[in-house]
């Protein structure tokens, strides 16, 4: 059978899951896709500097780094983002300034916990990564007379970098969980759009296992990437025999 | 000082709320876990299977909306069944399925599938030599899980156990959404009636980063433990 | 998927068709999600009254029960219910036909109408789809508001969805919501009573059409328990008769 037929006579079965509700969970999807994507990429950025200068010898750059990244780590994400939602808004007179229309809306309070979260995360992951890298390398570079700097861009980032993609791989999924939160502060993401047609229908079941689905599948398909990736950046490190 | 304009004494409340959840989750997460790397190591193909299906679903969808599926469905499930006795059977039986329970058991069943992972690769990295010692030494099966495989075991599983503590530890957060009240729901209320957020929310964090420090030593002290008669780490 | 849809909806059928047999009920807990001003709160001094609370025990003591108050957020007050945390739901719930699969309702014991709310600020007299065009409107979750305006006007506005009526008053306090849609008598107690004049009542009351805003604030019972609804009605039959309903409206509703 033709499978856009199946897809109609299945959809007029039933109650619950009506072009309307698959709408919204269309929207729920884009929200969460933009929501994950944005704040990993932010977070991507501000944690190679911050992973940097946590790896530095000097305790007064590193402790900073170190202490933003433990107290991130070791609390709730939930809690921030509240923190973040609800305390924006007792800045007095923040509703006057021009950063207002962007708080004011859920998306960005979200985004800028999200963000700051997995940046703790991926600095810490960075930084394993930098220490891992072989002292050999690093005796090599300087034998050639590299700057620090130039040696932190040529040798010691790239190679990190790719020891530490299996990691980062579990983060981005990491992130994409931890996501599921941002409907506690109204937004209709993938798990807010569930929250809804439950709410609406009291159908638990249908609701939450449909985007339970949803979850696995962006799970699966994160996963596969990074498989990838791992295939062509980390050939070098697989065992010869094989 | 610990008023808290009046709230505190229910935050305390709460974080006692907290504390528990944690922990009797975590003990509900072990015997899971062991369950389950028991049985993906098992010769038998359907446990293999069905462990291995545990441990994928839940590791793929988030725990918030697991914990929603199994508190709001869970009670239409267990409904269903009580109602089925009733009417076929005549037995009364009433079941709470209260939001404690609920969290417990969600995360308790979350968490046993990251414990599986975690016990699975313990379990495959102690020495085969160890337990054919124990073998030769004519100890029974339990015997031998009791005083080799578990012991060394444990030193393998510690930083995997004690990781996935941490983050159990910050899940717990999330049952305040399903409308259980521990510390995050009375302070997240707090916050909303007297729209003071950071004189709530701060406290809170503060207590996590405390219990984080403190499962931190504790584990140290653990693997210090069980790493006598290893050397180093 | 189809398969477990199927399932769950035999699994709805077969709890609704097995209602023949009922409970003899000497002891009655109420499931209510707390506040919702005037309908049920809690005093300073953490006493938990309001119109729904007076009734309630009203209704209770007419029927020679005991009444029991069990507090659960609205998200998961009809499953709270079906999984006999509580006998009944007496929390200003609507009848409406969504719910009338789920649960039985009684006679309906008052009528509200929904209103929009918004601050003093906003320049609009009418709340239609060229108004609400691209603003921001707070609703509570699940609640036939939510179902009134997502899709009335989820075309042409953001609609933010709220656990409790409380955090939409806080959310509109913070000039995150252009306008909310609530209850008439919740609206009007938190916004336009416990604040002085920052915020007005918008365009007309609402409480049609049917499909949406149903016949009424009804007490909702599992569908098995015919009797126990049975009693319910008749008790407020008596208490209409005899004036104590009216007493107890006036106490609430006294000014209107």
């Amino acid at each position: 059978m033709d499978i856009t037929t199946w897809m109609f006579e299945w959809l007029e079965g039933n109650a619950i899951f009506t072009p309307n509700t698959l709408g919204y969970y269309w929207d729920g999807f884009v929200t969460t896709t933009q929501l994950v994507f944005l704040s990993l990429l932010a977070g991507l950025l501000l944690a190679v500097p911050l992973a940097i200068l946590r790896s530095s010898r000097h305790k007064w750059i590193s402790l900073p780094v170190y202490v933003y990244t433990y107290v991130f780590r070791g609390t709730p994400l939930l809690i921030q983002l509240y923190i973040i939602y609800y305390g924006v808004v007792f800045f007095d007179g923040i509703q006057e300034t021009f950063l207002w229309p962007i708080l004011r809306e859920a998306f960005y309070p979200a985004l800028i916990a999200f963000t700051l979260n997995t940046a703790a995360y991926t600095t810490e992951i960075f930084r394993g990564a930098i220490k891992a890298t072989s002292q050999g390398e690093i005796e090599a570079a300087k034998a050639y007379g590299m700057s620090s700097s130039l040696m932190m861009r040529r040798i010691i980032l790239p190679s990190a970098f790719r020891r530490a993609l299996p990691s980062y791989g579990n983060e981005v999924i990491f992130m994409l969980h931890a996501s599921a939160i941002a409907s506690v502060v109204t937004l209709t993401d993938l798990t807010g759009a569930a929250r809804f047609v439950y709410a609406r229908f009291y159908a638990p079941f249908d609701a939450f296992l449909f985007v339970a689905a949803i979850y696995l599948c962006l799970t699966f398909a994160i996963l596969f990437v990074f498989r990838q990736l791992e295939k062509r950046l980390l050939a070098h490190l697989k065992p010869l025999s094989h | 000082m610990l008023d808290l304009q009046g709230y505190g004494p229910r935050l305390i409340e709460g974080a006692g709320v907290t504390v528990q959840l944690a922990i009797l989750s975590l003990l509900l997460a072990i015997v899971l876990g062991l369950l389950t790397a028991t049985a993906k190591m098992s010769r038998s193909w359907l446990l293999h299977k069905v462990a291995t299906l545990y441990t994928t679903v839940i590791r793929g969808v988030p725990d918030l909306v697991l914990m929603m599926l199994l508190f709001f469905g869970g009670q239409i499930g267990v409904n269903m069944i009580s109602d089925m006795l009733y009417d076929h059977f005549d037995i009364d039986l009433y079941i709470n399925f209260n939001a404690f329970a609920a969290g417990v058991l969600t995360i308790g069943f979350i968490f046993g599938a990251y414990m599986g992972e975690t016990f699975r690769g313990a379990f495959m990295a102690v020495d085969e030599g160890q337990i054919e010692a124990g073998k030769a030494y004519g100890m029974g099966n339990a015997l031998l899980f009791r005083r080799v495989r578990f012991p060394q075991m444990m030193r393998h599983a510690l930083p995997g156990l004690s990781n996935n503590w941490m983050v159990l530890l910050k899940t717990t957060a999330l049952v305040s959404v399903i409308g259980l009240t521990d510390m995050v729901r009375v302070a997240a209320e707090a916050s909303r009636a007297t729209h003071e957020p950071f004189v709530f929310l701060l406290p809170v964090a503060a207590v996590y980063l405390l219990i984080a420090s403190v499962s931190e030593w504790i584990f140290a002290q653990l693997q210090k433990r069980y790493n006598v008669g290893f050397g180093g780490q | 998927m189809k398969r477990i849809l199927t399932l769950s909806v035999l699994g709805l059928a077969v709890a609704a068709a097995t209602s023949a047999q009922a409970r003899d009920y000497d002891n009655v807990r109420i499931g209510v999600d707390v506040p919702y001003e005037p309908m049920e709160y809690r005093t300073a001094d953490g006493e938990l009254t309001g119109f729904d609370i007076d009734l309630g025990n009203a209704l209770c003591e007419e029927i020679g029960v005991s009444c029991e108050w069990v507090e659960q957020e609205w998200d998961g007050i009809i499953p709270g219910l079906m999984s006999r945390n509580y006998d009944a739901i007496m929390s200003s719930m609507t009848i409406n036909d969504e719910r009338r699969r789920q649960v039985l309702f009684s006679e309906p014991y008052i009528t509200m109408p929904s209103a929009w709310f918004a601050p003093q600020s906003l320049d609009i007299d009418e709340a239609n789809e060229e108004t609400l065009d691209g603003m921001t409107i707070g609703v509570q979750r699940g609640t036939l508001q939510d179902n009134y305006v997502t899709d009335n006007f989820g075309s042409v506005a953001d609609i933010s969805r709220y656990a409790t009526a409380d955090d939409m008053v806080l959310d509109m306090d913070a000039q995150r919501l252009d306008i909310v849609f609530l209850d008439f008598p919740i609206g009007h107690y938190t916004l336009i009573e416990d604040n002085d004049g920052e915020y007005k009542e918008v365009g007309e009351r609402i409480s049609e059409p049917k499909e949406y805003f149903g016949d009424g604030f009804g007490i909702a019972f599992r569908q098995r328990d015919e009797a126990l609804a049975e009693r319910f009605n008749e008790a407020l039959a008596t208490l209409k008769e005899n004036g104590t309903y009216d007493e107890i409206h006036a106490r609430y509703f006294g000014d209107e």
